[in-house]
């Protein structure tokens, strides 16, 4: 896992993520904010889907309450 | 009895049509051939982690790695090795040699990876994957192939060419010919028609004939 380590802490990259969710809404726009490669950011989000902190909605990504509060 | 198993490698790739979809353990987390979509993806094989011309390469591509960015190409590397012995080596070559090597490498441990894109070449190697470099487009076409035995290290200044020349022909509607590099003319598509061959000829480009026309781009 590149995001969340087996303790449930998160990598510092998905910090970064996370924190550009805050405005962004697309990988692209995650990727320019956090100077992340794309296909790394796109990989994350998938990840972070998978583990509650991130939803998707209408092609927005969007912080979940957990993910919120990794922050 | 021993039984001998052998690994039976699918056909090769074809240019022009989709790049074979995986999703494979990489030194960057678990990657999908969509997670390129966008950007140019050059996908390469080397035959195994730890081994001389192999580190030589690895050394060589985080050289061009900066070019290629700057080209919107992304770079992802493969061997038949796991992802903790990627990780030691990449660790290796950044401190003996101070070069950090920037981008992902697949753990194509189960093969699949390797089988589907046709790196296995088993009379050369059962156990290895050769020096294969696939170019595949924005929208995940395979554009471009080189396939290099085990001795033979890549030439880096011809993968950025065939970067290069892909995408000034996809921008300009041309071919290049022989030893083209940036800056040098490139080929006008030859004309299909009898009257397009009579058009060509007065069209004021470089022609040898009407088949073969040059122009500056």
């Amino acid at each position: 896992m590149a995001c969340v380590n087996p303790d449930g802490t998160i990598t510092a990259s998905a910090t970064a993520i996370l924190t550009a969710l805050r405005s962004a809404t697309t990988a692209e726009q995650v990727a320019s904010l956090t100077g992340l490669p794309l296909f790394r950011v796109r990989s994350a989000l998938r990840e972070l889907l998978g583990a509650g902190l991130v939803v998707l909605e209408d092609g927005a990504y969007r912080l979940t309450e957990a993910g919120r509060a990794r922050i | 009895m021993v039984m001998e198993t052998e690994t039976r490698p699918t056909g090769l790739p074809r240019l022009n049509e989709p790049a074979p979809a995986f999703e494979a353990v990489t030194t960057h987390g678990t990657l999908t051939l969509d997670d390129f979509k966008g950007r140019w993806l050059i996908l390469f094989s080397h035959p195994a982690d730890f081994t001389p011309v192999c580190t030589t390469e690895f050394l060589a591509f985080a050289e061009i790695f900066p070019q290629l960015q700057e080209r919107g190409t992304d770079l992802l590397g493969l061997s038949i090795d796991s992802v903790y012995s990627h990780i030691a080596w990449v660790r290796n070559i950044e401190e003996k040699t101070g070069v950090r090597i920037p981008f992902p490498i697949i753990a194509d441990l189960n093969k699949e990876v390797a089988t589907s894109y046709g790196m296995l070449m088993p009379g050369e190697s059962k156990t290895e994957t050769s020096r294969c470099v696939f170019f595949i487009d924005p929208n995940g076409v395979l554009r471009a192939m080189i396939y290099y035995p085990l001795s033979l290290g890549r030439n880096m200044a011809e993968i950025l060419r065939v970067i290069d020349a892909l995408q000034t022909a996809d921008r300009n509607g041309v071919a290049t010919p022989a030893n083209w590099k940036p800056g040098d003319k490139v080929i006008v598509p030859a004309p299909n028609t009898q009257e397009l061959a009579e058009e060509r000829m007065k069209a004021g480009y470089e022609c040898i004939d009407w088949y073969l026309c040059k122009r500056d781009l």
